[in-house]
């Protein structure tokens, strides 16, 4: 059972040192039973304590690694049912099914999509670097031969998914210093799949047909000493799939129940065989917790709308995502297009710029940093006021690109027109529609 | 090991709103649990999709979002009995696009005159969307309001700004009222109790959160929408107890990414399916927040919604 923050507090050593960055060792015992501070980070503490506390401070979603260095997949660690209370930790993967029973052709364009399909955003590239290799054909050698042109002709992390012992055995050797996760122990062969993820250090998914199952499941593995688990809960129709990742994340942070306090995966793969579907039932499942998801396919249509969903729902909700300062040139502007400027609140940028895409008049977009604040906020803050545009603007290079002087401000902050043109002598300051909807009419009628 | 499905304690309901008043009037609401979480509690009235219709042929729209609509784009009326006939809609939401000062500007009596029209021709639930101008959805929905006096539409969007006004004339008139406020659960409450406190009944309101679709702030929606639930449901917030609507389609279709071609961008794959799947998974998302009521455009997007909500709601 979780302990109290009392029950912590008696075990620590109360000398409120601070070492741990807390003001107080009350404080500290707080943080450990909310799952939101780390044991190690008290020096003082007693062995004998360490080990009562083990089981409480440990995060009530354990954190797993899949795969090695810079591009290893890291899932779990969360610690919120909604992503207001804090945020949502590690997105979840999504991976590419790939069969040993499918030509050598088809494998190699399954790779090339996984990495070809990546997509620039915000300063940020998404991409799913994830492969499902399954056995198929139950040929352990056709597996291990699987592995082996996965690992030579990718960086992919991967999950290797076999019933077979003897098949996933050779899979997980021919992959085992890429640290694939092996997927599944069940309960018929967790004794097998369990020594396997030992030998060859890759995380394990347990996978059961139903919770109940799947917890005493993981309950044998962990006490095998497996901490690197991953839990498939087996249900392959929406409405069970969906109620038992509310379930499963629920209870690990709700009552702390550790047996099913562990990163999931999902396989939309095996529940519809239409595409479009697939898609949908992929979308609900990265807002609704699911550590992998498994996909028949990757398609553009469906793969980057999924990517950007992963990324808008996974955003900090703290720290507003921002873009990078600077000119940005829309529809291929010459000397006498429009500059407007803007801030740097990603959104706004997002929403300007693309309406400024839509009505086709080639203009020029100076961005302004603003820490991530939208041009109302900002304004009010200070931050985009016409002291700190008219330097930027003036310094940015845009005079080098135009002929005009004419800059173009959004409608809120109107009241900055007087100071900026007192800024920017030579300049004349216009004032644009206030919502960006109404660029296009605006900058159909305008004039260089 | 032992294992008990923890449960979420809550203590409120959303309010069941019936919406229109022919036989083919829809309920909405009625939550005592998150969306879909059937295993805490009830959803008795599951999320219903209503069609747009424009009261002007679309501009700009992506070839895909046209093509199910060829040769009634036109006609208001013929659209709203397309959606009906061939798309099983259930409620038409009438976007009175006509009237934007921005744009053609069209007076308010003529646009009445339409709504009217498209009233006079569909028996299920009409709602009817201004452009967000106050002093002109001032105008407009009032005229409205009164042309259509024994039809029960759904108004919307009233905000701070012009509340009073349309609340009153809907109030008059027996129409129920769309509360719409900028992603801020506090400002969505606070516009709640003026329009209670102006005299709009409780089971003539449900709440717009303002949305945005995937890649244009949707988390932000979502944040909001599923906070606005945690108080109605966990924290007794009477005020915000009311059934969420959703007007995600045409936040989906103007984005550049539904509209890009694969030819100008391979790796964005198909235009159509695309532009489906934004609509479609946009509002999943919604609908995985709160959403009661969501504004569709393409027919495939709608069914692969109702099909998500079929499947989520199975026994």
């Amino acid at each position: 059972m979780p302990l109290t923050g009392i029950e912590i507090f008696k075990l620590l050593p109360k000398t409120n040192c601070q070492a741990c960055g807390v003001p107080t060792c009350l404080a500290f015992a707080m943080a450990l039973a909310a799952g939101k501070a780390e044991l190690a980070k008290c020096p003082h503490v007693s062995e004998e304590a360490k080990s009562k506390l083990s089981e409480a401070s440990a995060p009530p979603i354990l954190p797993v690694t899949i795969g090695t260095g810079d591009k290893a997949l890291k899932l779990g660690g969360e610690t919120v049912m909604f992503r207001h209370e804090k945020r949502f930790e590690n997105p979840p993967g999504i991976a590419i099914l790939i069969s040993d029973k499918m030509s050598d052709a088809e494998v190699d364009a399954r790779l090339k999509k996984v990495k070809d399909l990546t997509y620039e955003r915000v300063g940020l590239t998404l991409t799913a670097n994830l492969v499902a290799l399954k056995a198929e054909s139950g040929d352990a050698a056709k597996f291990a031969a699987l592995v082996g042109r996965v690992k030579a002709g990718s960086d992919a992390n991967m999950i290797l998914i076999s019933d077979k012992v003897d098949v996933l055995a050779a899979g997980a050797r021919a992959g085992a210093d890429k640290k694939p996760l092996l997927h599944a122990a069940t309960k018929d062969n967790a004794d097998a799949v369990a020594a396997l993820a030992k030998e060859t250090g890759c995380a394990v998914a347990a996978k059961a047909g139903n919770l109940d199952e799947l917890a005493s499941l993981t309950g044998k593995l962990a006490a095998a000493g497996l901490k690197n688990i991953v839990i498939d809960s087996g249900a392959r129709t929406v409405r069970q799939a969906f109620e038992d990742q509310v379930v499963i994340r629920s209870a690990a942070l709700n009552k702390k129940f550790r047996a099913l306090g562990y990163p999931t995966i999902v396989f939309p793969a095996e529940m519809t065989n239409n595409p479009m579907k697939e898609a949908m039932i992929s979308a609900m499942f990265v807002a609704k917790y699911a550590g992998i998801i498994v996909l028949s396919d990757f398609r553009g249509e469906s793969l980057f709308p999924l990517l950007v969903e992963r990324l808008n729902i996974y955003t900090d909700p703290q720290r507003p995502l921002a873009t990078k300062q600077g000119i940005y040139e829309i529809n291929n502007p010459n000397e006498n297009s429009p500059l407007m400027v803007t801030s740097n609140f990603s959104l706004t940028y997002f929403i300007v710029s693309g309406e400024i895409e839509n009505s086709k008049v080639p203009s020029f977009l100076y961005v302004k940093d603003t820490e991530g604040l939208s041009v109302m906020t900002s304004w009010a803050a200070g931050k985009f006021s016409a002291d700190i545009i008219a330097p930027a603007i003036l310094k940015s290079g845009i005079t080098d690109k135009i002929k005009h002087r004419k800059l173009i401000i959004p409608g809120y902050i109107a009241a900055e027109s007087g100071g900026l043109e007192e800024e920017m002598k030579g300049w004349e300051i216009m004032v644009g529609p206030r919502d960006a909807s109404h660029l296009t009419p605006y900058l159909k009628a305008w004039k260089a | 090991m032992p294992f008990e499905i923890p449960k979420t304690a809550y203590s409120g309901k959303i309010k069941e709103i019936k919406l229109g008043k022919t036989a083919k009037a829809v309920t909405v609401g009625g939550e005592t649990a998150y969306p879909f979480y059937l295993f805490e509690g009830q959803m008795p009235d599951l999320p219903r999709i209503a069609m747009e219709v424009y009261d002007m042929p679309p501009e700009e729209w992506p070839e895909a979002a046209m093509e199910p609509f060829a040769g009634v784009t036109g006609d208001p009326v013929a659209w709203a009995q397309k959606c009906i006939k061939d798309y099983g809609a259930e409620i038409i939401c009438l976007q009175l696009l006509s009237t934007d000062p921005n744009g053609q500007n069209r007076g308010a009596a003529e646009a009445a005159q339409v709504v009217k029209k498209v009233a006079d021709a569909i028996d299920v639930p009409l709602i009817v969307w201004g452009t967000a101008n106050h002093d002109k959805d001032t105008e407009v929905l009032r005229t409205v309001a009164e042309l259509c006096q024994d039809k029960s539409l759904i108004l919307g969007p009233l905000e701070e700004a012009d509340h009073k006004k349309i609340g009153a004339a809907a109030i008059g008139y027996k129409h129920t009222v769309v509360a719409s406020t900028p992603i801020d659960i506090n400002l969505a409450k606070q516009l709640n109790i003026l329009l209670g406190n102006l005299g709009v009944q409780d089971s003539m309101l449900v709440m717009d959160p303002t949305v945005s679709s995937i890649g244009y702030g949707i988390e932000y929606c979502y944040s909001v929408m599923e906070r606005m639930r945690m108080a109605a449901l966990t924290q007794q917030d009477a005020k915000l107890q009311f059934p969420i609507i959703c007007n995600i389609a045409k936040e989906t279709w103007k984005t550049k990414e539904a509209k890009i071609l694969e030819k100008d961008d391979p790796k964005m794959g198909d235009a159509k399916k695309r532009g489906i799947l934004l609509e479609a998974m946009s509002a999943m998302v919604l609908l995985l927040a709160g959403a009661d009521v969501l504004i569709m455009r393409h027919p495939e997007a709608i069914k692969l919604v109702r099909e998500m909500i079929t499947d989520l709601a199975a026994k």
